[in-house]
């Protein structure tokens, strides 16, 4: 296993709290989705890494996943800031 | 040769990662921020799934990472530019040192249509 792995986690586990930051400070409402977003994809990133880490496949799987319910959740958000309706 | 391959691809995604955080954190307005962020990350998340593909090829973890980069990719261009929107109608402002808006003017047309037709046009609200 090489240590390198270990930098990079440190690396985007500190990225994560920057987005963090943005979502307890940001000033207005879109600030903090934007922050849960892309800490969402961030996720995904710091599986593959202890995916590589480890030598375990079914990490990868929590990444997809994560994906889809970031996915949704965005989009969910956005749609009640438009101010639409959900069925529409 | 493949792990060096794959480490280079995964600084690369690291490095678009720190980018696109910094200008989460620098940025004056929601519309830059969205925009910086989005973008970069994508890019950066794409890199280091394309690193844990070029380690392992085609084994069960390396196209598990290569089905997770266009499912990436459109999820979170669709989902930023939903937010985008959705960050628009609501009325957000711009930043005051913003040149141009070219938004503005398709959404007063569709308000107006609203207001005649009485009903809502497709995609204003």
């Amino acid at each position: 296993m090489n240590p390198l792995y270990n930098v990079f986690l440190y690396i985007l586990i500190g990225m994560c709290f920057i987005c963090l930051y943005r979502v307890i400070m940001g000033p207005t409402i879109a600030d903090r989705m934007v922050g849960i977003d892309i800490m969402g994809i961030l996720v995904v990133g710091i599986t593959a890494i202890i995916a590589l880490k480890t030598d375990r496949m079914f990490i990868l799987d929590i990444g997809i996943a994560w994906i889809i319910l970031s996915f949704i959740g965005t989009l969910t958000l956005a749609k009640y800031l438009g101010r639409n309706k959900l069925n529409e | 040769m493949n792990e060096t391959i794959s480490l280079i691809l995964i600084i690369i995604g690291i490095l678009f990662d720190l980018f696109g955080c910094l200008g989460l954190l620098r940025f004056p307005d929601v519309y830059n921020r969205l925009q910086s962020a989005t973008k970069c990350v994508t890019l950066g998340t794409w890199c280091i799934l394309l690193g844990v593909f070029a380690k392992y090829g085609f084994s069960a973890i390396g196209i598990k990472a290569l089905v997770s980069i266009p499912l990436l990719f459109f999820a979170s261009t669709v989902a930023a530019h939903s937010l985008a929107r959705g960050a628009y109608h609501y009325g957000f402002p711009m930043w005051e040192g913003s040149v141009i808006d070219d938004y503005k003017e398709p959404v007063a047309t569709m308000k107006q249509e609203t207001e005649n037709t009485g009903k809502p046009s497709g995609f204003s609200k």
